[in-house]
């Protein structure tokens, strides 16, 4: 670390940012504060990346330290263990998440369990960025949501924010932290919230107040949820672009729910789970990936077992469905407004 | 679905699967005659700064220095002092005795596996005897041989194979799966290959910085054939990387010979060309040859010219584990019958030859070696051996997950504590 520490959030001078400019905010701000931090992946170097999350950080700090790859994402993550095992603090981008199959047997048998198998010796202090998740029209090699993937390996953390300004706060969380992060930006959620109206104009972050991002140096502790907002009817948990979808129908419904945007699914943040579910004694757990063993059947079932005297009806889950994400059927597919609010009115309706 | 045969492909020959098949089964008589073994010495030695293509023709070749008259011939040889040549055949005959011991321990159901690399020696001990302390080793499984090299206290070993309460990997790995950070020794992977991209990404890392460390890994032929043996070679390139890959082709991936990994088309070393780096072919059971043509890599790479691909060409004398039977799947013969000898009686002779040892003083070495191996032993076992209740403190399974003990992990521990106060409820 070259700089002092976190300046106050409340006396920070803030921007207006989308997601895109949040990330690469936090991502010059770790390149500046620490030289060991490297950024590389496929695209990302002279052109700045195919979101352009890393415009300008190759000509800023040198390609030596934000640079192109061959397309190889087991050559990525391979290299960044390496790195990291010298000393580095990589931050490798994969292009797409559903491309990150290659780089699997890398994160899940050398990452995640360096620490483990060598002792605490030899670390890989790397966050593999990725773009996850559809409503892009990305067909079924663009559009996926593989958390459940890394959620499931013991050694792995996984991060999702959903504002600018936690992905500027939880990425720099992440690079700092000493352990492998899986961080998935939502890109649907990268130039403007969406609230799962795909028919209605499309919403840019201007003006919205999560996306006042500080200037300078903050970070977001992995581990804590958001309360995105207060209500007494019943939970809402979600993270990514779901947060904005369910925050829309409650919205329109006119819904007395709490939302609680869980920002980093491992570690969780069980504590405000369990306090908001004892609180509103129901429980709807929406995410956009796939249903069976998605991370929502975790939440479902921690809920179960660490809340279930105070449930008042069963806990809801609502998801994509068990297919691959359909090019054309996209907004059929996608958990939006009406799968959303039909789970609330059986949630509320049970007593 | 099988499609019909008689249709649109009537007049076409009828194609044929392939399936590769070693020369030798269990009761042939192996015969090597069809290998080409050059003359030692005969091989050109290209200056390190050279064009990757100088290098070309000897992918193909084989890189020998000792001939059968025992001494050292031609370009490639390393003109090592005599005590240097006697460090290296210490360090062989070291890592022989100490797996003769250790294979007896498993038997003797002090371990749950041990693995040998009995006729590999000189892949690994003249190859680390070649590069600095420094340089960072990213092994493969039957890489020992880098340990003893850099003097690693054999006493570590064994505690790590006994997963014993002073195995400093807290008895997490399966024996020999060794971590030595101290040593520059990485931890190693039970999935292969996995180590060469981490191998090319740490030269990458040293380049950044600007520093002189360069990096080794070490694969078997046969994962050659993983997709990241690829992505390390294909990094290493693009970026010239100082990174050397070894390639110890010991003929058998278990019970799968060399053929398996494509060695029927062409040599290991040859996928260098391919990539348009450095290759050498090298005979592994010759250490003055595997030294010279590891210090040429080494060289070459901390002069910024860039990764070189190395096939050690040998044979693996022994099972591929405690728990293989290669008289199962392979003639009985081919280790007698393996026409490069074998690395210590090699080195062996020629000490004798050029003057610098005798056979009493080998004799006396082995001896010396294996009181080394057993006194070690003995230290070791004075911390347990597995399965008898000295491993490392319960607790402690749930440690260096993350840095940070998480909610979940807490509340597993205290679970795992409970099951043992129920089944031992007197063990404090």
């Amino acid at each position: 670390m070259t700089q002092d520490d976190p300046i106050s959030l409340a006396d920070a001078p803030a921007t207006s940012m989308s997601m895109i400019e949040a990330i690469n905010d936090a991502l010059d701000v770790m390149l500046t504060r620490d030289p060991d931090v490297i950024l590389l992946g496929e695209d990302i170097g002279y052109f700045g990346g195919v979101f352009r999350c890393t415009a300008g950080l190759q000509e800023k700090h040198g390609k030596t330290r934000v640079f192109d790859t061959p397309i190889s994402e087991c050559g990525i993550i391979g290299v960044a263990v390496g790195m990291g095992a010298y000393g580095l603090r990589p931050v490798p981008e994969i292009q797409f998440a559903d491309y990150i199959y290659p780089g699997l047997d890398q994160l899940v048998s050398e990452a995640a369990r360096l620490r483990y198998r060598s002792a605490a010796e030899l670390i890989a202090p790397m966050t593999v960025r990725s773009p996850f998740g559809g409503g892009i029209f990305g067909g079924q090699t663009h559009s996926q949501s593989p958390e459940s993937f890394f959620t499931h390996v013991s050694g792995l953390k996984t991060v999702v924010p959903s504002t600018p300004h936690d992905a500027k706060g939880l990425l720099i969380a992440a690079i700092e932290d000493n352990d492998p992060v899986i961080f998935f930006e939502p890109k649907r959620i990268y130039n403007g919230p969406f609230d799962g109206y795909y028919d209605r104009p499309a919403k840019s972050w201007k003006d919205h107040p999560d996306a006042a991002v500080p200037e300078g140096y903050y970070s977001i502790p992995l581990g804590s949820a958001r309360t995105v907002r207060e209500g007494n009817a019943l939970t809402i948990l979600a993270y990514g672009t779901m947060v904005h979808v369910a925050e829309g129908v409650c919205r329109e419904k006119g819904v007395d729910a709490e939302i609680l945007d869980l920002r980093t699914l491992v570690p969780l943040d069980i504590e405000a789970v369990e306090k908001s579910v004892e609180k509103t004694g129901k429980c709807l757990v929406v995410h956009e990936a796939t249903r069976t063993s998605g991370f929502g059947a975790e939440l479902s079932a921690l809920v179960t077992e660490r809340c279930f005297y105070h449930l008042e009806a069963p806990v809801e889950r609502v998801t994509g469905f068990d297919t691959p994400y359909p090019h054309s059927l996209e907004w059929a597919y996608f958990p939006g407004p009406v799968r959303i609010g039909e789970a609330i009115d059986r949630l509320l309706e049970a007593s | 679905m099988a499609q019909g045969s008689d249709q649109a492909g009537a007049n076409r020959p009828r194609l044929s699967l392939h399936v590769p098949e070693p020369r030798f089964r269990p009761g042939d008589d192996a015969d090597f005659s069809h290998l080409e073994i050059p003359e030692a010495g005969a091989q050109t030695r290209p200056d390190e700064a050279c064009g990757a293509g100088e290098t070309w023709p000897l992918c193909t070749d084989l890189i020998r220095v000792l001939g059968d008259d025992n001494q050292a011939h031609g370009a490639w040889d390393p003109r090592l002092n005599p005590d240097q040549l006697r460090e290296m055949l210490r360090d062989m005959a070291l890592v022989r005795a100490f797996d003769a011991r250790m294979y007896r321990a498993q038997r003797q159901g002090k371990t749950s596996f041990y693995l040998k690399c009995t006729g590999e020696e000189a892949t690994s001990i003249a190859a680390t005897h070649a590069v600095d302390f420094e340089d960072m080793i990213f092994p493969s499984y039957r890489q020992q041989g880098c340990l003893i090299a850099r003097d690693y206290p054999l006493v570590e070993m064994v505690n790590q194979i006994y997963s014993n309460r002073a195995d400093k990997l807290k008895g997490r790995q399966l024996p020999i799966l060794y971590s030595a950070k101290s040593v520059n020794f990485f931890s190693i992977s039970g999935n292969l290959a996995t180590q060469l991209p981490q191998a090319t990404g740490f030269a990458m890392a040293s380049a950044i910085k600007h520093d002189s460390k360069i990096a080794i890994g070490w694969v078997g032929e046969g994962s050659t054939a993983e997709g990241d043996f690829h992505s390390a070679l294909t990094f290493a390139a693009v970026y010239n990387a100082p990174v050397i890959i070894n390639v110890v082709n010991n003929q058998w991936a278990i019970s799968s010979f060399s053929g398996f990994a494509g060695a029927e088309r062409t040599t290991f070393a040859a996928r260098a060309i391919g990539y348009g780096i450095a290759g050498l072919r090298v005979d592994g059971n010759d250490a003055l040859a595997v030294y010279a043509a590891q210090r040429w890599a080494a060289d070459r790479a901390r002069s910024n010219k860039g990764p070189t691909l190395i096939e050690f060409f040998t044979y693996r004398a022994e099972g591929h584990s405690t728990s293989d039977d290669p008289s199962a799947y392979r003639s009985a013969d081919e280790a007698q019958e393996w026409p490069l000898g074998g690395p210590i009686s090699r080195l062996r002779d020629h000490l004798v030859a050029i003057g610098e040892w005798s056979l009493e003083q080998h004799e006396e070495m082995d001896r010396e070696v294996a009181e080394e191996v057993r006194a070690a032993t003995k230290e070791a076992e004075k911390n347990g051996i597995l399965g008898h209740g000295l491993h490392h403190p319960f607790h402690t399974m749930f440690e260096d997950v993350f840095e940070d003990l998480p909610w979940h992990l807490e509340e597993q521990s205290k679970q795992a504590i409970r099951e043992r106060q129920i089944k031992w409820p007197d063990d404090k």
